[in-house]
């Protein structure tokens, strides 16, 4: 579970809510836009060891078993991921 | 049960019958009675809240935001430099719609310090999107706490109330007051529900940004809710009436204005000592009349207008002054003149600043005036060539 | 301290946000609400991480999160707590995020009376040394020398001319059940922090210095390494006050270049080398007393 991508985007006069208070994790616009950069991960040299997932600021790599696997809709690129890779295997390009 | 109580006092206990969960206060005089009284009554088990002993008013306010933001009924309590020093959570809490009741015990506001009574303090924030109500004496002031509640979280409404009480003159002078019974008390006001707050199972996020887009959305949703507060506060006058057999008057309340000629507008305590003057008028074939406005946001436009139909000149008296224009009342009263299409002449009077008092002949001087006509802005008691 | 990836929440509670790349702030944020997990209620100060994550309709916190007025953490989180008490709820966590500024500057006051009361609260206080959400101004955890937008690096002063406000040391001063600093740089040990002030009743404070990599003048990619060296090099320490007692979690035996941490950053480039000294001498001098008395 995590926050993510709502169909609904443009509120109504009555859909505005009357408090200031909604749905949780109700994402409207990805952040793929932001990136100059992109990681891609060598499968072959990953040793699965999740410093990646860890050290991710937006959150965007999950472990699908020993394999990170990256959300390319709201990875930034900041290129911390390749950073921390001890092994090498995250490649910005 | 009757009992002799301050107006402080008679206040505590119209909180204890509306059993908030969390109070969050921080003491200043003339205020301090109630959050003593509130603090015996946690102790002594008659009360089952959290009193949690704030630092300062700023943290008082936003602590009781955050609780209200978990979904439970708070209270919080303060005057004066408090109220200013609030004054950021004022609008927070209004923004975020909740239902927060505080009391306020009207004080002036430094420089020169002072702790009597005058409006300056709550009047100065009228624009931070509360209700705000003004009591005349000690039963008033319980009968407000509960009704507070009711009209502060109805689902309508969902929008903080501040009761204001005069400093000393109200919150320090004892009467007799009849306090009700917790089971009527309890018939009377509905437990809080609302959506407006955190769920586990059905997670939230609160206290949002809006952009230009939504912002003014938002803030016409509020004014919105302020129009409907005024039926609601009916509403809630009625049942109270059905429940605990004392009726009030909405808004405003009005003395002999059906014919009256000569109006005094004034709010709080003040419009006793109106009304026996009116008296006196009334003996000497004078059409006096007095106009006591109970909550000036909402404010009254429509019956100030009603009540003022048959007014030939019309007097504004009030313990404030907005600095380069008049009395905060006054303008807020003739422009409810002018939308209703009455020209009889209106005269703002500033009194009863810093705790000075109001006399009786002061205010025979003010009816005198008005009939003759005067200054559109008068001060009472001020005399360059005395001081 | 031991921690394992393994036991960590694998939900995301702060996704989608509109933070710069490779900000510290967000990291801490994300990893303590992964140990936190769902049963938890976040109160944010007006700030970086509030502006980034509550932009209706884009609403990033998977659980429940309120922004509360800047100076109103510590106090809306004791509203909070007390709140979702009397709603019958048990088992949750009451956490606060503020940055530097929130905590050390407005919003001490209220942190001070939180701790004073004992309120069960998590405070987190994400230290990245500036008020970058405004556009880097000094605030009373930004270091000394350091160049921020009022605190100029010219011919007259190099930057700013006071150190950093000791927070860790005045929440103990309290005599709070728990404290800690950490960094972003070693989230193991940060996340075992955040674990265990999780398990202590009582008002918790931890400070975690976070990276901005726009405010400090270094690459978005460098956040981590940064934040490690800061630790390695001594300019901050990983340490624990409970129980009333002091305790170091790692002493780094001979410190990395403290230049070369300062060189590499943008705010800090119009150092001279007196200034360096002066932060080295400032530095020794702590940790002579450090390795001295926190056992």
């Amino acid at each position: 579970m995590k926050p993510y991508i709502r169909e609904k985007s443009t509120f109504t006069f009555d859909e505005i809510p009357e408090e200031t208070c909604f749905e949780a994790g109700y994402l409207v616009t990805v952040n793929s836009g932001w990136r100059s950069v992109t990681p891609y991960v060598d499968a072959d040299r990953c040793i699965g060891c999740s410093q990646c997932y860890l050290y991710c600021p937006d959150g965007v790599i999950s472990m699908d078993g020993k394999v990170p696997v990256l959300d390319y809709d709201f990875c930034k690129g900041c290129g911390i991921c390749s950073k921390i890779c001890p092994r090498q295997a995250i490649e910005m390009r | 049960m009757k009992k002799f109580l301050s107006g402080d006092e008679a206040f505590a206990e119209g909180v204890r019958l509306a059993c908030p969960e969390v109070i969050s206060a921080y003491p200043i005089t003339p205020q301090t009675v109630v959050v003593e009284k509130l603090s015996e009554m946690v102790e002594n088990g008659s009360l089952d809240a959290e009193f949690i002993h704030v630092e300062s008013e700023h943290s008082a306010l936003s602590c009781a935001i955050g609780a209200s933001a978990a979904g439970v009924r708070t209270f919080t309590a303060t005057s004066s430099q408090g109220l200013l020093y609030m004054a950021e959570g004022l609008v927070y809490a209004s923004g975020g719609r909740f239902p927060i009741v505080m009391m306020n015990a009207n004080r002036a506001t430094a420089l020169p310090w002072n702790i009597y009574g005058d409006q300056r303090d709550s009047l100065a924030l009228l624009d931070t999107g509360w209700i705000q109500s003004y009591a005349e004496n000690a039963q008033e002031a319980l009968d407000l706490a509960l009704m507070a509640y009711y009209i502060a979280e109805h689902r309508d409404v969902s929008t903080p109330y501040m009761a204001n009480l005069d400093g000393f003159i109200l919150t320090h002078t004892y009467e007799n007051v009849d306090i009700p019974s917790p089971e009527q008390a309890k018939a009377y006001l509905p437990p809080y529900e609302t959506d407006n707050r955190f769920d586990f199972d059905h997670p939230t996020n609160m206290g949002f940004s809006a952009g230009p887009d939504t912002n003014f959305i938002f803030k016409y949703k509020e004014h919105r809710a302020f129009d409907r507060a005024r039926g609601i506060i009916t509403e809630a006058e009625q049942r109270f009436a059905e429940i605990f057999g004392r009726r009030y008057t909405g808004l405003l309340d009005t003395y002999l204005t059906e014919d009256a000629e000569y109006v005094i507008v004034t709010l709080g305590t003040i419009a006793g000592l109106c009304r026996n003057i009116a008296d006196e008028l009334r003996e000497q074939g004078i059409k006096a009349g007095v106009v006591r406005i109970r909550y000036v946001r909402p404010f009254p436009n429509d019956e100030i207008t009603t009540a003022l139909r048959s007014a030939k000149a019309i007097a504004v008296l009030e313990k404030d002054i907005s600095f380069g224009n008049a009395g905060t009342v006054y303008t807020n009263v003739t422009s409810a003149l002018h939308w209703g299409g009455i020209t009889a002449p209106a005269y703002n009077f500033i009194g009863g600043l810093g705790g000075k008092d109001i006399s009786a002949d002061d205010i025979r001087e003010v009816f005198r005036r008005i009939q003759t006509g005067t200054d559109r802005l008068n001060w009472i008691g001020v005399n360059e060539n005395e001081h | 301290m031991k921690m394992n990836i393994n036991a960590l929440d694998r939900n995301e509670y702060f996704y989608g946000h509109k933070a710069c790349a490779g900000c510290g702030g967000s990291l801490a944020v994300r990893a303590a609400l992964k140990v936190l997990g769902e049963r938890t209620a976040a109160v944010l100060p007006a700030g970086c991480m509030s502006a980034v994550g509550f932009n209706f309709p884009q609403l990033c916190f998977g659980n429940n999160a309120i922004i509360s007025m800047f100076a109103g953490t510590a106090s809306m989180l004791t509203g909070v707590e007390a709140g979702l008490r009397r709603k019958g709820h048990r088992d949750f966590h009451a956490v606060g995020f503020a940055g530097d500024g929130g905590t050390a500057d407005i919003g001490i006051q209220a942190l001070s009376g939180a701790i004073d009361r004992g309120d069960d609260i998590i405070y987190i206080c994400y230290d990245n040394e500036a008020y970058m959400n405004t556009g880097i101004q000094k605030s009373g955890l930004t270091p000394y020398g350091a160049r921020t937008t009022t605190t100029p690096a010219g011919a007259n002063i190099h930057g700013n001319i006071r150190p950093k406000k000791n927070m860790f040391e005045i929440a103990a001063a309290h005599d709070i059940p728990y404290a800690a600093t950490a960094t972003v740089g070693y989230l193991n040990d940060f996340i075992s922090k955040v674990e265990k002030a999780s398990k202590i009743k009582g008002t918790k404070y931890i400070h975690v210095i976070a990276p901005c990599p726009t405010g400090w003048g270094i690459p978005v990619s460098d956040t981590v390494e940064v934040a490690r060296e800061i630790v390695d090099c001594g300019l901050w320490y990983l340490a624990e006050y409970e129980n009333g007692e002091y305790k170091l979690d790692r002493d780094p035996g001979e410190f990395a270049s403290a230049e070369n941490y300062l060189r590499r950053q943008g705010r800090f480039r119009h150092l001279t080398d007196q200034d360096i000294h002066t932060i080295i001498t400032s530095r020794d001098r702590k940790w002579e007393k450090i390795r001295k008395e926190w056992k």
